[in-house]
């Protein structure tokens, strides 16, 4: 196709949209009302899936050192720790530190533990974080059972309930979102497919005076990304905007907690492509299959 | 020049509208295609421009086997013959330019030569000063004669038309005539289906008569003889 071609077949979508004032605008809200509806969901299911990450990478194995292990065996006991395929980073951690940070966790009160920093009775420790959060249990397991480990602790019981929890909701996520997007496509090529019928007599005309199916097809397949791209951007700004203001207020909040939420920049951004690629390609794909049908005279 | 060979025509339907034809048209002829409804005379006319293809027998325009063409290449095809119908069959969003243009623009034609070339046709069916009206603004003589401008602007050896003027009133059928004289003078072949008997016993042509599928008569110069 000729270059000059191509520029025809731009204009004429652009004309189309323009003629065509009450069919643009019936896609064009099909386009925006599922994208918002695809966008909130997203963003939300998004930060959820962060929190759940940040929850997850705080899982840490603390391994109780035995007292009688000197220190050629802890090393020795590190460098075994390390070598285990689960194991990310070993960190060590004396008992006097231990003891001060037991001490600060517990404020006023901890006050009264100073006394032990005579005749320390905890452990030396190491902390253990994994590559995969899922495998701290079979890590801890493991490390259990190494020489001079007295205990290798990480919160059985609650950390598998906290990991089914996490794993169940992101499963749900998926599901819901999958559900949504089809729903989405399905209402917008849907919607895309009415216009176009009622122009089925323009595209057999277009076909008796010599044109095509792919001269028929390209300013179609044009006009559909158009409807899709206008369609997606009343979405992409309010839910920037809605974004921002969420962000504000809720961000500050959850940071008490040690929440963090997906910040606006890059997250915004990405959102908005993948809202404007989605009503893109829902767009062309709605206008294209529609097309099809009645390109068989 | 149009030759059809024993051809046969049967609908999926069990109707057979073309029941052993031989004909040939040559360059330049202008056509009469008469007969009561139900005849054939419309299958016979689609026939020529693809629309239907026949059951058997052949089909020849300008050296080509209408029959043999795939369903990809027909619009290819068509874009030597021109087509009038009695709908008039223009594209509603498209202005008068619009509507002829896009022959020419199907066929990827030189931007500068498609404004000139449509101007000119329009001017030879008396339309150029409604070029940037929309066809639902003009009156059905008018609109014809935009698909008559369509149908020529590519310059095509043959232009068939089925009942031009069966939508028309009396004076405006004569325009049309007139329209489809001229074309027929510059040397161009005019098949034309028609039931209006003034026309054809009044401007003489070859007439071909089909009746039950057949050529029931193939005069030159002969008249329309049915009563309507």
């Amino acid at each position: 196709m000729k270059i000059r071609t191509l520029g025809r077949h731009a204009r004429e979508s652009f004309k189309s949209i323009g003629r065509n004032g009450w069919m643009t605008f019936a896609s064009v809200s099909a386009v925006t009302v599922t994208l918002i509806l695809v966008g909130v969901f997203f963003v939300i299911m998004m930060n959820l899936n962060k929190v759940a990450q940040t929850i997850e990478e705080d899982v840490q194995i603390r391994v109780h050192i035995d007292v009688a292990a000197n220190q050629e065996d802890q090393q020795k006991l590190q460098a075994e720790i390390e070598k285990l395929p689960e194991v990310q980073s070993v960190k060590f951690s004396s008992k006097e530190q231990e003891l001060e940070e037991l001490i600060k966790s517990m404020g006023e009160d901890g006050q009264a533990f100073k006394l032990f920093e005579q005749d320390n009775p905890l452990n030396d420790v190491f902390i253990v974080k994994t590559k995969n959060p899922q495998d701290t249990m079979k890590a801890a397991k493991d490390i259990g059972k190494l020489e001079y480990v007295t205990k290798a602790v990480y919160g059985k019981g609650t950390v598998e309930k906290l990991f089914n929890f996490i794993k169940a909701s992101r499963n749900v996520g998926i599901v819901l979102i999958a559900g949504l997007f089809f729903t989405a496509v399905f209402l917008i090529s849907n919607t895309i497919k009415i216009t176009i019928i009622a122009r089925r007599r323009e595209i057999k005309i277009m076909r008796l005076v010599g044109a095509t199916n792919n001269f028929i097809r390209w300013p179609f397949f044009l006009e559909g990304l158009w409807l899709g791209i206008l369609g997606s951007i009343l979405p992409i700004i309010l839910l920037a905007i809605a974004y921002y203001h969420a962000y504000d207020y809720l961000a500050p909040k959850l940071m008490g907690n040690f929440i963090q939420i997906l910040p606006y920049n890059p997250f915004m951004y990405q959102v908005s492509g993948i809202l404007l690629l989605m009503g893109g390609l829902i767009g062309i794909w709605g206008s294209v299959m529609s097309v099809r049908k009645f390109l068989k005279v | 020049m149009i030759e059809m060979q024993d051809v046969f025509k049967k609908y999926p339907n069990g109707v057979t509208a073309i029941n052993g034809i031989d004909v040939r048209i040559n360059q330049g002829e202008f056509v009469y295609v008469v007969g009561p409804s139900g005849a054939g005379k419309s299958t016979f006319i689609k026939m020529m421009y693809r629309e239907e293809v026949p059951t058997s027998g052949t089909i020849t325009m300008n050296g080509v086997n209408v029959a043999k063409i795939k369903n990809k290449k027909v619009p290819i095809f068509r874009r030597n013959l021109g087509v009038v119908f009695q709908d008039f069959k223009l594209l509603p969003m498209k202005t008068v330019y619009e509507n002829v243009a896009f022959a020419l623009e199907v066929i990827e034609a030189q931007p500068k030569f498609i404004k000139k070339r449509v101007m000119e046709v329009l001017d030879l069916v008396n339309l150029k000063h409604k070029a940037r009206m929309l066809p639902t603004e003009l009156s059905g003589g008018e609109q014809q004669r935009v698909s008559i401008a369509r149908s020529i602007v590519n310059s095509p050896k043959v232009v068939i038309a089925d009942e031009p003027t069966g939508n028309l009133d009396p004076e405006t059928s004569w325009e049309i005539m007139n329209i489809f004289e001229e074309i027929n003078n510059r040397g161009t072949t005019i098949v034309m289906a028609t039931h209006n008997r003034e026309i054809v016993n009044t401007i003489k042509h070859r007439v071909i008569a089909i009746e039950a599928g057949k050529i029931a008569r193939d005069e030159q110069r002969g008249d329309y003889g049915y009563e309507n």
